[in-house]
């Protein structure tokens, strides 16, 4: 797999293209020592200073990057024993959401993951990530089953939305995406949402409705994709940039919004620089997070879902 | 579709310039020229092939409750526009000048009123109303009108027409699909009826939720109903749609609604349906 690098992140790919030919140039010496040093410290300021200043248009491109930690890099992380379980039993299986039951450090969990793909081949398997009704009734079945023998969800976003296509729509896209809304609100275990990359539209609500909404550092989630919406608003889908921020589409805005609970901190230069720190960092948030959940009665847990809800929005009110 | 339209109008290249101005209309599906006096009688149905015009909510109102029973409610929600959203037309600006040219607050009427003496809480969605599309304000009167029929034991019947969530409030509207569901859910699990009728077009975010929820849902002859929009699916396929699709009578053969009503039995229609689920 080639190595993607975007454009802001380029003063740091090349401090640390030095770094590593100073490393193995093997001569020892204070000289050099220091020299690295040096590089190292360098490299850490260029870091805090690209990171610290990221536009949204910036936030997106890397909830994109594509070397990214996908759903089955968590899960295959957080629970070795994972087994996939396939099919929606009505019609097919869909390949863009993998969903299967593990353990995390001996707990019982659910996952629900968007999967995208790593290569063409792959992506093609995968829609991009992009569901089919299959999908979230595939969802559906796996909540139900959860929720029979009591063991938390766990659902992991990572879409630009739902599929767009002839089938989709011939088989009740926005029924199955409804119906899990629907059954979501009032499904008895906890279910604990993490936004991984990308959520836009009912495409990523489908299986977004919960009892937290985390987010890690770089990823947005919106009504619709900048792209998408730019071509509408403004008649031409490169204007996205401009979306991204009329929108307000981070992980920092939602936390604004009252939409997201959380905002998980993502190892330093993102995400897809250390998969295993992010991974463990994930690890810690979701035990931490379930553990919690769990002291909750099944009545105050639906109630504080609802409640969730049911206070999201903006208005005004004159007497 | 658009191969057909100029074909037609290769065929019959005066037609479009024999319609005088004001009085008559075309009818867009089997071009038959209509007297607008007459179409409003008839319901804004074509006399010949039985089409159905895009109706104002005032006029739905009046079709489905008894004369005198309608009462508005929710009149005073706004949307804050929270977000200063501005793309080519500053949001607030839009909001305003949908306001002026409805009377109304935004995209969803609700009215209590009776169906031949039988109470009923009914929601209108006006499309002109900035494409119709839910945001803050639709989402909190749905989940006022539910809890009001929940309150009073009567049936909920929405007349969908929307173009989905609305861009223009970002995540806030996205979330209101959630919002109008789990508030469904609880009607539901407390025996509630709701009537979703489905009316051209009810697309998007709508679509993909309350919409889709009804114990009942209804679809006039024709609608355009579904998720994604037709411009972006026929993008992705690269291909044009076939005819038909996502109209109502694809979604009843495909088995999404349970039936297509047209607008002359759809008070009828409804009656029957709340007689008998609801009978107490
Ligand atoms: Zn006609």
């Amino acid at each position: 797999m080639n190595n993607v690098v975007l454009e802001f992140e380029k003063p740091i790919v090349e401090l640390e293209n030095k770094l590593l030919e100073l490393r193995s140039q093997n001569i020892a010496g204070s000289e050099l020592a220091q020299e690295i040093e040096e590089l190292e410290k360098k490299r850490q300021r260029t870091i805090n200073k690209i990171f610290g200043n990221l536009t949204r248009w910036q936030r997106v491109q890397l909830a994109r990057h594509p070397q990214r930690p996908y759903s089955l890099d968590y899960i295959n992380y957080l629970s070795p024993d994972f087994l996939e379980l396939h099919g929606d039993r009505f019609f097919a299986d869909d390949p863009s959401i993998v969903c299967g039951i593990g353990t995390i450090e001996g707990k019982r969990v659910m996952y629900l993951g968007q999967q995208k793909g790593r290569n063409t081949n792959d992506n093609l398997h995968r829609n991009f990530g992009m569901m089919r009704p299959e999908g979230y009734r595939k969802a559906l079945r796996v909540m139900k089953l959860a929720e029979k023998f009591n063991v938390p969800i766990i659902s992991l976003i990572d879409t630009m939305g739902a599929f767009p296509g002839l089938g989709a729509e011939e088989r009740g896209q926005g029924e199955a995406i409804a119906r899990n809304l629907f059954e979501m609100s009032q499904i008895t275990v906890p279910i604990l949402i993490i936004v991984i990359g990308e959520g836009a539209s009912g495409g990523a609500l489908g299986i977004g409705v919960g009892d937290r909404f985390l987010m890690l550092e770089n990823t947005w989630f919106s009504v619709i994709s900048p792209e998408g919406c730019a071509s509408i608003l403004w008649r031409d889908a490169a204007k996205a940039p401009e979306a991204a921020d009329a929108m307000k589409v981070t992980s920092a805005d939602l936390l604004d919004m009252g939409i997201c609970d959380r905002v998980i901190n993502e190892p330093l230069g993102g995400a897809h620089r250390d998969h295993k720190g992010m991974c463990e960092i994930l690890k810690n948030e979701i035990l931490i997070e379930l553990t919690e959940l769990e002291l909750l009665s099944t009545d105050d847990l639906l109630e504080h879902r609802f409640d969730r809800l049911s206070n999201i929005g903006n208005y005004s009110e004159s007497k | 579709m658009d191969w057909f339209r100029r074909k037609i109008e290769k065929i019959h290249p005066v037609q479009k310039k024999a319609i005088p101005d004001g009085l008559w209309i075309k009818c867009p599906t089997c071009s038959e020229i209509l007297y607008k006096p007459e179409l409003e009688r008839l319901l804004s149905t074509c006399r010949k092939c039985g089409h159905h015009f895009r109706i104002s909510p005032d006029i739905y109102v009046k079709l489905i409750l008894d004369e005198g029973s309608a009462e508005t409610l929710f009149t005073d929600l706004k949307s804050n526009d929270m977000l200063h959203f501005r793309a080519i037309k500053r949001y607030s600006a839009q909001l305003n000048t949908a306001i002026k040219k409805s009377g109304n607050q935004d995209a969803i009427q609700f009215y209590s009123g009776d169906i031949e003496g039988n109470p009923i809480v009914l929601g209108v969605m006006n499309f002109a109303f900035i494409g119709g599309s839910m945001g803050s304000v639709v989402g909190e009167k749905i989940v006022r009108g539910i809890s009001l029929a929940e309150e009073r034991s009567c049936p909920l019947i929405i007349i969908c027409a929307s173009g989905g969530a609305r861009m223009q409030e970002g995540s806030y509207s996205l979330m209101q699909m959630a919002k109008t569901s789990a508030r469904l859910a609880r009607f539901s699990g407390k025996q509630g009826l709701f009537i979703s009728v489905l009316t051209d077009p009810t697309t998007g975010g709508v679509t993909a939720s309350f919409a889709m929820l009804g114990d009942v849902i209804l679809a006039e002859p024709g609608a355009l109903v579904g998720f994604a929009g037709q411009r972006v699916i026929k993008q992705t396929i690269g291909q044009d749609l076939p005819p038909g699709f996502q109209r109502a009578e694809f979604l009843l053969e495909k088995g999404f609604i349970d039936n297509i009503v047209t607008r002359s039995t759809m008070k009828s229609t409804l009656l029957k349906i709340i007689l008998i689920l609801h009978a107490k």
